[in-house]
């Protein structure tokens, strides 16, 4: 099927782009890598009276090192992150996490910001961002603003992006000295995650000195699991005390249950996947 | 109506397209390029993938106004002229079709992964086709053929990956019922 139609906007600076959105009333889509919103409008999911692309706005696409963190553009596609050596170095969860979207083809398309702002709970790059205290700048006609990970997935496919608001880049701060695991449950290939973890531990003579766990799919929006972060702090690096911990991914967790699994079916992975996440980040 | 112009298959075109458009519709219908297929309404299948600026993508999930001032390759121009390319050729030889339908798709993808990855293990020419799906063949031979490809485009020993040996042979050893006709 194709799109019912719209009007098409092509800005080619954040400016533009966010007067074009201001001008276009309230039923305005923005179009980024279109992986999402393209399969929606097909499907007649979604039908907006104006679409807003962002495909020829300068200065959104790249990563760049800036300190004490990374900045990715937020029209930089899955296959820009994957092969950019500056995530390679701070933050090889991200292109963990990113090699597990979808396909070649539509990581060739989809871009990072795109899949933080769909927000699907399903997707993998939330949890990421989430676990790594990333901060979100958001661009509006009334100037800039950074929400950090932890106020910015509201809720089911809800971000702080606010309406007549673009998200511009992300700022991650850079990991020196941790290591990195993402563990994704799924049953077939090009599928999305059923459950999903994604672990960050830095180490210390034989002990884990901090853990960051984030779970995907098990709510509406992505979570930390903070009590396996909690039971992790300052814990022995060996496999008991991982696998203890690990017991508490699941404690206040809402997931769905639907075709792929039921609720407790996820909260039972959650476990299972944060003990492997963890070991295999702690090197064990 | 936006004006977009373009190049695909090595030929510019300026056209006027509705911005609902899907990309594959108007290469099919606006170019008549109906090599490439429609095979899914759900971005899944893969049947519809092109090169765009020398990247594959699924052409079902790209708009015509996206790929405006974009190179755009189809499985009509991946020879570049007259005859195949090795990976359409590898696919010929190895049968790595039965119908037919996902082959120009699987083509594109593999010519894409190849790109990235010369010498693919069977398992890396799974994981990089995983975006296309076909009914018929159970993947074995699409699989060979990617890797056989693989090997005359490096110019390995008579262009046969170490291993490599006919279907015949190999669908032959696995269902030993099966007579060889010679
Ligand atoms: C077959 C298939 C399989 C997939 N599998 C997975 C998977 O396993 N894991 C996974 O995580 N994802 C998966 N995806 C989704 C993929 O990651 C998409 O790339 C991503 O969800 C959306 O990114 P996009 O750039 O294509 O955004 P679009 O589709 O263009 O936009 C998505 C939404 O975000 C909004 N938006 C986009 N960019 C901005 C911005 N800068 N500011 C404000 N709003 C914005 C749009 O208005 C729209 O509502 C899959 C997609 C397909 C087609
Ligand atoms: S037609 Fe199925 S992915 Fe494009
Ligand atoms: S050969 Fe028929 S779908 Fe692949």
């Amino acid at each position: 099927m194709i799109p019912a139609p719209f009007a098409y906007a092509r800005p080619t600076t954040v400016e533009e782009a966010l007067q074009a959105i201001a001008d276009c009333g309230e039923d305005v889509k923005v179009l980024a890598g279109g992986q999402s919103l393209i399969p929606v409008m097909r499907l007649r999911l979604a039908a907006p009276e104006t679409v807003v692309d962002l495909g020829k706005v300068a200065g959104l696409r790249g990563v760049r090192d800036d300190g004490d963190a990374i900045v990715i553009g937020a029209m930089t596609t899955h296959s820009d992150v994957l092969a950019d050596p500056l995530v390679a170095e701070h933050a090889p969860l991200i292109a963990e996490a990113t090699g597990t979207v979808a396909d070649r083809q539509v990581r060739h398309r989809g871009t990072f910001g795109g899949a933080l702002v769909h927000a699907d709970p399903a997707g993998d790059l939330p949890a990421v961002a989430l676990a790594l205290d990333a901060e979100f700048v958001v661009a509006g006609q009334s100037g800039r603003r950074t929400v950090p990970a932890g106020e910015f997935f509201v809720d089911y496919l809800t971000t702080a992006v606010g309406e007549g608001e673009l998200l511009v880049e992300v700022r991650v701060p850079k990991y020196t000295g941790w290591s990195m695991r993402y563990e994704k449950f799924n049953r077939v290939a090009q599928a999305w995650s059923i459950v999903a973890v994604a672990a960050a531990v830095r180490r210390e003579d034989g002990r884990i000195a901090e853990a960051r766990v984030g779970l995907t799919n098990m709510g509406p929006t992505p979570l930390r699991a903070r009590q396996v972060e909690e039971a992790l702090a300052g814990a022995e690096a060996t496999a008991e005390a991982v696998a203890a911990a690990a017991e508490r991914a699941a404690e206040g967790t809402d997931p769905t249950s639907d075709l792929n699994a039921q609720a407790d079916y996820r909260q039972h992975l959650a476990k299972v996947l944060t003990r492997r996440a963890v070991s295999t980040a702690a090197g064990l | 109506m936006t004006p977009i112009t373009v190049r695909v298959d090595g030929a510019s075109y300026t056209d006027d397209v509705e911005p609902r458009t899907l990309l594959v519709h108007y290469l099919r219908e606006q170019l008549g390029k109906v090599g490439t297929v429609v095979g899914c309404d759900t971005s899944n299948c893969g049947a519809c993938t092109v090169h765009l600026d020398g990247e594959a993508v699924k052409s079902c999930t790209v708009l015509a106004v996206q790929a405006d001032g974009s190179e755009v390759t189809t499985i009509e121009g991946v020879a570049g002229g007259a005859g195949l390319h090795p990976v359409q050729k590898a696919f010929h030889e190895m049968h790595g079709l039965q119908c037919g339908y996902c082959t120009p798709g699987m083509i594109m993808a593999s010519i894409d992964l190849l790109k990235d990855n010369p010498d693919p293990s069977d398992d890396e020419v799974r994981e990089g086709i995983e975006g296309n799906l076909c009914r018929c063949t159970g993947y074995q031979n699409i699989v060979r053929a990617v890797r056989h490809a693989a090997a005359e485009m490096r110019g390995g020993a008579n262009g046969v990956p170490s291993g490599s040996v006919s279907p015949a042979v190999v669908d032959t050893a696995a269902a030993p019922h099966v007579a060889v006709q010679s």
